[in-house]
């Protein structure tokens, strides 16, 4: 297979085309714009629509339109645009309507900075709107891993009739890196929850009112089978690193040498946040002293559910460190300093 | 007799959950009377609004979309409709839903003369909230949140939408306002319908048509005394015909 070195954006974008999307209906917001920019080519040159929206609000409801009659569609945005589309976020999950949304995340609240964090983690898990829903986030951290998420995340939509977010970071979308893109493929068949003239819409498996014990089981499904992560020397490890996005790539460097000095430290790297996956704390040695969440949060996003899989992991309240790393992408230099910090019995807030 | 079989599917549906004397069902039968004349019933999908149009859901037996937020339906439509170029597409809004919270949305889909029908019941009042004041509220009209009587040197004056619609982007295929206050003005108003859905089916582009409806709870008149009101008082301020004709 054939590397092309591409942007970030444009990758995201490209692997949309080749996943089937149907329609494209966007907003321009920095740092995603790259992202609509290549679909406006793109799309029609495929014989697809691409919508260039009067705004986030618009842009996601034409998606749902798009998805209620089983064609793929997908927005993309950042910030204070993804805010706007927690109206219909809240709607579609009460709906168990399928959507994809690429959050290309910037830092900050309301018109916040350009650089890349990751303060977008809560309104993507747990959905911006309305009432208590879940959304599936894939958090990658290379453009390769993205790609792949994207050609898959229409699929997965589908089968759990579920929003799924693409939480990416600024630099993520722009930067470079060498990726292989996947073949073209399609939705070939009209799901059977689609509307037609002749069939209207179904609220599948929870209906309205809502049917508990139908969700519930979804949800289980959902759970057990998007758990999805990487992980480094959990068997030993005195103190396990836990991030992802572009934090984990910094932060896997730093257990690397860690580990090249015979420091027993390991390393979770969630490759969806959304189910969080608690199955990858079943490996951890049990005399671990503590975990480090690592991301670029003022307050912490993350560490919260991390907290929540120690605690059902472990019986003695193991602590979660957390240090609030702002804005930006923490070096290599920086978690290892943290790491020292925490070795040293210092603390900055714990969990 | 064929007809009668046209028709069966709306007297088959579950009882459409309106108040006595309401007019949006009218205009909605209307609606469905001329899909099935034009043999679109099969291939029609309704974005609806939220509100009275959207407690009439019982009535719509074919492809009905249920996730439009207030105002979101023309946007939903856009969707549908660019998807699916072969499906009758259309909307099913009140005033407070497609000309307040969804002007936004019902505006750019005119300015992009996207090709869908927008049918728009105004009733004056956000009616399923219990009668508060509309952009379509008349001077002087008591609601709930205009208890002295609208007051348009603070709150605006009345908007034509479809007027509006016709400025904003003249070259859409079709604005009509009609009302259901008359068997004369009824028969108009389905002419109109006809005229907008069969813009849709050449492809001409975006046609609208509003209907000026009644609201007997919220305007604490009998249905008799709402058709009076709609020709004594309505039909001056929001006049009835069309602002864009067809191939004009």
């Amino acid at each position: 297979m054939k590397k092309t070195l591409m942007k970030g954006n444009h990758a995201a974008g490209e692997a949309a085309v080749r996943a089937g999307c149907m329609l494209f209906a966007g907003y321009p917001i920095t740092p995603s714009t790259e992202i609509m920019e290549h679909l406006s080519a793109r799309m029609p040159e495929e014989g697809r629509t691409f919508i260039q929206a009067e705004n986030e609000i618009a842009s996601i409801h034409m998606v749902g339109g798009a998805y209620c009659t089983g064609k793929r569609a997908m927005t993309a945005t950042s910030a204070g645009g993804f805010s706007l589309m927690q109206e219909f976020t809240a709607y579609a999950s009460d709906a168990e309507l399928p959507f994809v949304i690429i959050n290309v995340v910037r830092s900050g609240r309301g018109i916040g900075s350009l650089d890349p964090g990751q303060d977008g983690y809560r309104q993507s898990v747990y959905g911006g709107g309305n009432g208590d829903y879940r959304q599936i986030v894939y958090t990658p951290n290379t453009i390769q891993e993205m790609v792949d998420d994207i050609y898959e995340s229409f699929e997965t939509a589908e089968k759990y009739r579920m929003g799924v977010i693409i939480l990416t970071e600024s630099s993520m979308g722009q930067m470079m890196e060498p990726v292989v893109m996947p073949d073209y493929k399609f939705l070939e068949t009209t799901p059977d929850w689609a509307v037609t003239g002749t069939h209207k819409w179904d609220r599948g498996a929870g209906g309205w009112p809502m049917k508990r014990k139908a969700w519930e089981e979804k949800m289980a499904r959902v759970k057990a089978e998007m758990q999805r992560w990487d992980a480094v020397g959990l068997e030993d490890a005195e103190y396990v690193f836990v991030s992802y996005g572009l934090p984990s790539r910094s932060t896997g460097e730093a257990v690397k040498l860690l580990r090249a000095q015979g420091v027993k430290v390991g390393f979770i790297r969630p490759k969806i946040v959304s189910p969080f996956p608690v199955d990858a704390f079943k490996a951890v040695n049990r005399d671990v002293k503590g975990f480090l969440c690592i991301e670029t949060t003022e307050f912490g996003q993350m560490v919260q559910d991390l907290a929540l899989a120690v605690k059902g992991e472990f019986a003695n309240n193991v602590p979660v460190h957390f240090n609030a790393y702002g804005i930006g992408v923490p070096s290599v230099k920086e978690v290892l300093a943290f790491y020292e910090l925490i070795r040293e019995g210092g603390s900055k807030e714990v969990f | 007799m064929e007809d009668i079989v046209r028709l069966s599917h709306l007297i088959d549906a579950p009882a459409p959950t309106a108040c006595p004397g309401c007019g949006h069902l009218l205009f909605f039968r209307l609606i469905r009377e001329v899909l099935d004349e034009l043999d679109l019933t099969e291939k029609a999908i309704h974005a609806n609004g939220i509100g009275c149009t959207g407690v009439h859901r019982a009535w719509q037996n074919h492809g009905y979309v249920p996730l439009t937020a207030h105002g979101r339906a023309a946007a939903v439509a856009t969707g549908i409709k660019r998807t699916n170029p072969d499906a009758f597409v259309y909307t099913f809004q009140g005033d407070g839903d497609a000309a307040v919270i969804g002007l936004a949305e019902t505006l750019n889909a005119a300015y992009r003369n996207e090709n869908i029908c927008v049918f728009i019941s105004t009733n004056a009042v956000f009616g399923l909230t219990g009668g508060q004041m509309s952009w379509a509220t008349l001077p002087g009209q008591k609601t709930t949140t205009s208890p002295l009587g609208r007051d348009c040197s603070t709150t605006g004056a009345p908007l034509h939408v479809p007027e509006l619609i016709t400025q904003v982007n003249p070259g859409i295929a079709y604005a009509a306002r009609g009302t259901i206050n008359s068997p004369k003005h009824i028969i108009q108003l389905k002419r109109m319908i006809r005229n907008a859905m069969e813009a849709q089916i050449n492809n001409e582009g975006y046609s609208i048509v509003e209907c000026m409806s009644v609201c007997p709870n919220n305007w604490h008149l009998t249905p008799l005394q709402c058709r009076e009101h709609v020709e004594n008082k309505v039909i001056p301020e929001f006049p009835l015909g069309e602002f864009k004709k067809r191939g004009e």
